[in-house]
């Protein structure tokens, strides 16, 4: 479970989030939307502790996160995983090793039971046979993967998505959403996806929280945000001609 | 000036997270291992080639330069000898390394810092600076001076390589030349200088590098600028150590 009451975050004087308050259940896929540059990518950092809150409270459960110590901030992590928006993975190390890399760094597991675990988050994934290739070599819905992979390589409470499915073709989006909702709900994760897709919001989100311009503008279920009657949500679900007339269908 | 000092701040912190214990010592020694061959082992073949060059060079040019029946043949070795020891061996081969290994960690580390890569570590718990600075500081710290050693000799083959081919005095009197007079103290100088020079290049770099932001344009343009601010402090450095260590 996270909650974060009245948060507020700046850069050099431009406010980007503005008295956002949020709470996140576990074993629920919950979708942070909005336009492109309203503070989704911010909000999620906040949320993380990459980037630090002006003001406002950020608790896991009943840790108050915010205010924890970088030492006690450092523990916190390994038990929140995270796909960053390009999937950053290192492309030092082979897609293995990638998904080693937090093994290696916070378990005193031996290399067989490392071995064990990367091949179990691979093969959840779908990524077979390619262990030993580079992040530059494969395609970016195989990067998207192993960046997940990576995330549950230790078993996390949480788990941050930045824009899973940007740039991918639609069935291998479907894909994707997916994935992240049958590993939240197999593991009871508290899980938060920044998306700009409708379709992940209609297929997979348990909540949705639509951000504009930097502050909470609505929240509530997928089955609801159709029928909301909140013009900068309406725009920013029925941006297209398609849905625009699917509206107007449904309305008949 | 005040962004100078702003700098400055940013840099003396950014050390202070990279001198820290690593999360994982036998990590550790695999990156000094790596980092070693990365940024020592293969600048050897380039020192290598730029020394007996310019070795033979500084001979030729001393021995044109002695005009003076007065002045003994053999001062072509005793000034080769000093040349490289003094400023070449270190100081040349310090910029010309500051364009190399410099460019390399900056550009690593600041394409590393847009792609998300160093905050996807931070994200885990890992502290990035440590991770990715440490290695590379004491790696080239402590093998960068034995790059000046072979600078070193290898000039002076090239020295001497020049006087065996072109007879301008007699190998015999380079070799005197090489002799006379030596300071011991001058080696341990030149390592000295050099250490320092290399703890100069790879942290700076690596600091233009952790702070770089925006596209692949800017980790270009602040990779230029950790090469130029590189040289300089190289330079500065050059005559502060020299004053206190002559
Ligand atoms: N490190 C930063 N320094 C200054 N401004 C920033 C920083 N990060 C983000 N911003 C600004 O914050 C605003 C929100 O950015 P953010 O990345 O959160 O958008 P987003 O909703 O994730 O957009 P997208 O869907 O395109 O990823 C933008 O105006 C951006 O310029
Ligand atoms: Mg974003």
């Amino acid at each position: 479970m996270i909650t974060a009451n009245n948060i507020f975050k700046s850069f050099s004087g431009k406010t980007v989030l503005e008295d956002v308050s949020v709470h996140f259940e576990p074993g629920k896929t919950n979708l942070i939307i909005g336009a492109s540059g309203s503070g989704k990518t911010v909000l999620l950092k906040t949320l993380v502790g990459l980037h630090e809150a002006d003001s406002g409270e950020i608790w896991y459960n009943d840790v108050l996160f915010s205010q924890l110590l970088f030492k006690e901030k450092k523990a916190m992590r390994q038990n929140i995983g995270m796909l960053f928006q390009g999937a950053a993975l290192f492309d030092f190390a082979t897609v293995e090793e990638n998904v080693m890399f937090p093994l290696t760094m916070f378990t005193t597991k031996s290399y067989e039971e490392k071995r064990e675990r990367v091949n179990f988050c691979l093969k959840r994934v779908n990524i077979i046979g390619a262990e030993k290739r580079y992040p530059g070599e494969l395609s970016g819905g195989m990067q998207k993967r192993v960046g997940i992979a990576r995330a549950i390589a230790l078993n996390p409470s949480y788990l941050f998505c930045d824009e899973p499915n940007s740039g991918l073709d639609p069935n291998t989006s479907i894909l994707i959403d997916n994935l992240i909702r049958e590993i939240t709900q197999e593991y009871n994760i508290t899980t938060i996806v920044n998306t700009h897709d409708m379709n992940s919001v209609m297929e997979i989100g348990d909540k949705v929280i639509y951000i504009h311009e930097g502050k909470k503008w609505w929240e509530g279920s997928s089955a609801d945000i159709l029928d909301a009657d909140n013009p900068e949500l309406n725009n920013f679900v029925f941006a297209s001609n398609m849905t625009k007339m699917l509206k107007k269908l449904s309305a008949k | 000036m005040r962004s100078f000092f702003e700098l400055f701040g940013r840099y003396f912190l950014l050390m202070r997270k990279v001198f820290t214990r690593p999360d994982r010592m036998s990590v550790f020694w695999r990156q000094l291992i790596f980092e070693t061959e990365k940024l020592g082992l293969s600048s050897i073949a380039i020192v290598a080639i730029i020394s007996i060059f310019i070795g033979g060079v500084i001979a030729l040019q001393s021995s044109f330069n002695i005009v003076s029946p007065l002045i003994p043949k053999m001062y072509v070795g005793f000034m080769t000898r000093e040349t490289m020891v003094l400023e070449f061996s270190s100081t040349m081969i310090a910029l010309i390394l500051a364009g190399k290994i410099g460019s390399n960690i900056a550009s690593e580390i600041g394409s590393m810092r847009i792609t998300e890569q160093i905050d996807a570590m931070e994200m885990m718990g890992v502290n990035s600076a440590n991770y990715l600075i440490l290695p590379k500081i004491i790696a080239a710290t402590v093998f960068n001076p034995l790059l000046m050693l072979l600078s070193f000799v290898v000039g002076l083959m090239g020295g001497w390589l020049i006087v065996a081919l072109t007879g301008i005095i007699t190998i015999s009197q380079y070799f005197d030349g090489l002799q006379m007079e030596f300071n011991n103290f001058y080696i341990t100088y030149s390592m000295i200088k050099m250490a320092v020079f290399s703890f100069i290049i790879t942290s700076v770099s690596a600091f233009f590098g952790y702070y770089a932001f925006g596209g692949s344009l800017h980790v270009g343009r602040s990779s230029t600028r950790a090469i130029v601010v590189c040289c300089v402090a190289i330079l500065i450095f050059n005559l502060v150590l020299t004053q206190l260590l002559l």
